[in-house]
């Protein structure tokens, strides 16, 4: 009566490892006719942007990107705007030239809302300009115009549709053998009744297997009583899971991928469920805490759309979470409009059970796995366990309470080992089996 | 045809049960009425709340428990003010050192790195890009500094005072000012008694 969960078919692996060597083929004959070395950019002719891009992106980058508009302007065309020397004199000390009253200075500082940049005194002569030579290389074009062609039709010959119309040629193919070898069945028999060949000995008139079957009483008896059995065991373990929402998978209404954020990207757990530390709940973290990190990510790398959910459909829902919160990437301010996302909650004890996160997750250190299952390889989050009473009961019974580094519970520690004679105490020894615990 | 029909009976049936297995809907509940809470729960949605949502921000003008009015602006002044002047209400105990450090490797590591160099993990996948290393010179952080940024966040990083308590906020700085030290080359302080109980709570 287990529910398993969906696993794709041979076929599709097959089908994946396919498409990724077509692609992985197309990809190398690119790069063959991409291979040309960085241009020499004509403001900084000798300067490296190598270097610049490691400077550009441990500095800067939190401000200002190439090509784009990000807390500070995009800085790809600077050195078609200001001068060499000036840049090199306001990247170490802004403050410095916008107090000198150089106008453009003051013009830009007034643009931004006298934000003014943070000083980089660090930064020699030589370090600006590799810095300017990076920001000026051309914008690397989109490999996508052709790739994506392709990938397009090969995720839709590897993806869900394409499945279809496999089966569907296979189906095809069946139909025709079964017409097939009805023809031929029909012409042997013709053949066989010209040549008067007797196709079938004429049976004699037996009794009816079923109805042997019923005059025998003791059988009518025994096998009865073993479909009853097997009725009784099926209908227990049915009706037993009424209430358990193991597998539960819903449908949110932002398609958050726990495999990328939490394994990918070795997101803490805590850090989105922050309350889990401190509360009862765990909390669904709020949107201000996505954007800490996606006002700077708008959409994901090349590498991480897949063949079942591509680059756009992701960068799409990073969109839907822009939507929510009402944060426009283009001016980089928040319009004010917003509208919440229903997410569906997964798991829900119901009201009659009392649990409570930071006593597990805090007091007890014990993983956010151990109940939650491997969240970090969860394309979409499903509920693993099965939350029943049962479950929790077997944990108690089975997992030892964190003595150590305890001084609030030093003392009771101490007393209720002696009372049952042993160095650990399970949960259960601690009074975690006891009704009041959890029903209140 | 009549022998097949049995077959197709079975097959039917195991359809009907399996359908009943539809892994994006909850399973059915035999008397739900303790299940449901009779009480306004967390993030439910209720008519009676604004837009109907029951998470909601706190009151304007509201101070939550555990925390301070923090009256440093969030703009250029409001932080050049905590910088100069903002200092730390807890003292630098092995408590507060360890607490702080045990907040770094939830919340900052991944981006801030372990060392505070600005080499995170996610900096190294180029996920997120321009972290700065504690000893910037351009920045020269100070305790109010970072205590701010954390509190208001700055230029692309965000606000981290719905995760953390204030006390948290104020143990992290311990730990920022101890790794900024330590980049610098410098000793680390030594750590003091605690007196009585931390200032803020």
């Amino acid at each position: 009566m287990k529910k398993v969960l969906f696993r794709p078919s041979k076929l599709k692996n097959f089908l994946l490892l396919f498409s990724i060597f077509f692609v992985l083929g197309l990809n190398a004959q690119e790069e063959a006719a991409e291979e040309s070395g960085p241009k020499v950019i004509e403001a900084v002719p000798d300067a490296d942007p190598a270097k610049g891009k490691e400077l550009f992106n441990s500095l800067c980058a939190a401000c200002h990107k190439p090509y784009k508009k990000a807390v500070g302007p995009a800085l790809h065309g600077v050195s078609e705007r200001r001068d060499l020397d000036w840049i090199q004199r306001w990247t170490v000390n802004s403050r410095e030239l916008i107090d000198s009253g150089d106008s453009q200075a003051v013009a830009i500082y007034e643009e931004y809302n006298k934000q003014a940049m943070p000083a980089f005194p660090q930064l020699s002569k030589e370090d600006v300009n590799d810095i300017v030579a990076y920001v000026e290389q051309p914008k690397p074009e989109p490999k996508t115009s052709k790739k994506d062609d392709v990938e397009g039709a090969v995720a839709a010959g590897g993806g869900g549709a394409s499945t279809e119309v496999i089966l569907g040629i296979l189906a095809f193919v069946f139909l025709m053998l079964l017409v097939v070898l009805v023809l031929v069945n029909k012409t042997l028999r013709r053949f066989a009744e010209a040549n008067n060949v007797e196709l079938y000995k004429k049976k004699e008139k037996s009794k009816p297997i079923w109805v042997a079957f019923a005059e025998n009483q003791f059988l009518v008896l025994v096998s009865v009583v073993v479909v009853l059995l097997m009725l009784a065991y099926g209908g227990y373990g049915y009706l037993m899971l009424v209430g358990v929402d193991q597998g539960y998978e819903p449908v949110q209404p932002i398609h958050y991928s726990h495999k990328i954020h939490a394994g990918e990207n070795e997101i803490e757990c805590k850090y989105c469920h922050s309350s889990a530390r401190k509360s009862k709940h765990s909390g669904i973290p709020s949107l201000n805490v996505c954007m800490n990190c996606h006002k700077q990510i708008a959409e994901v790398s090349e590498e991480t759309g897949n063949e079942e959910y591509s680059k756009e459909f992701y960068d799409n829902e990073i969109q839907k979470l822009y939507d929510a919160t009402g944060w426009d990437p283009d001016s980089q301010s928040y319009t004010g409009e917003t509208k919440p996302v229903k997410w569906v909650r997964i798991h829900n004890l119901p009201d009659f059970a009392y649990f409570n996160h930071a006593q597990h997750v805090t007091v007890g250190q014990i993983e956010c796995q151990t109940c939650h299952g491997p969240v970090e390889e969860m394309e979409v989050m499903y509920q693993h366990s099965s939350l029943t009473m049962g479950w929790c009961i077997n944990c108690h019974r089975e997992t030892n309470v964190r003595m150590d580094d305890n001084p609030y519970y030093e003392k009771i520690h101490e007393e209720l080992s002696k009372k049952y004679g042993v160095d650990q105490l399970t949960a259960a020894e601690m009074g975690g089996l006891e009704c009041g615990k959890c029903h209140y | 045809m009549k022998r097949y029909s049995s077959l197709i009976y079975v097959l039917m049936f195991s359809f009907i049960l399996t359908s009943c297995f539809d892994k994006s809907k909850p399973n059915f509940q035999y008397f739900p009425d303790m299940y449901e809470p009779i009480s306004y729960e967390t993030y439910g949605e209720y008519s009676i709340f604004q837009d109907g949502q029951q998470a909601l921000e706190p009151v304007a003008e509201s101070i939550s428990r555990g925390w301070l009015p923090y009256d440093y602006e969030d703009s250029a002044e409001g932080y050049d003010l905590a910088k100069a002047e903002l200092k730390n209400p807890l003292p630098y105990t092995e408590e507060n050192y360890n607490k702080g450090e045990e907040m770094y490797a939830i919340y900052c590591a991944t981006c801030h790195g372990d060392k505070g160099n600005g080499k995170g993990y996610l900096v190294e996948r180029e996920k997120i890009l321009g972290v700065p290393s504690y000893d910037d010179v351009g920045r020269a952080i100070t305790e109010g500094s970072v205590y701010h940024v954390m509190y208001h966040g700055i230029n692309t990083m965000g606000s981290y005072a719905s995760q953390m308590s204030n006390e948290e906020l104020w143990q992290l700085t311990h730990y920022v000012m101890t790794l900024k030290d330590l980049l610098e080359d410098k000793e680390q302080k030594e750590f003091v008694e605690d007196v009585e109980n931390p200032v803020v709570r």
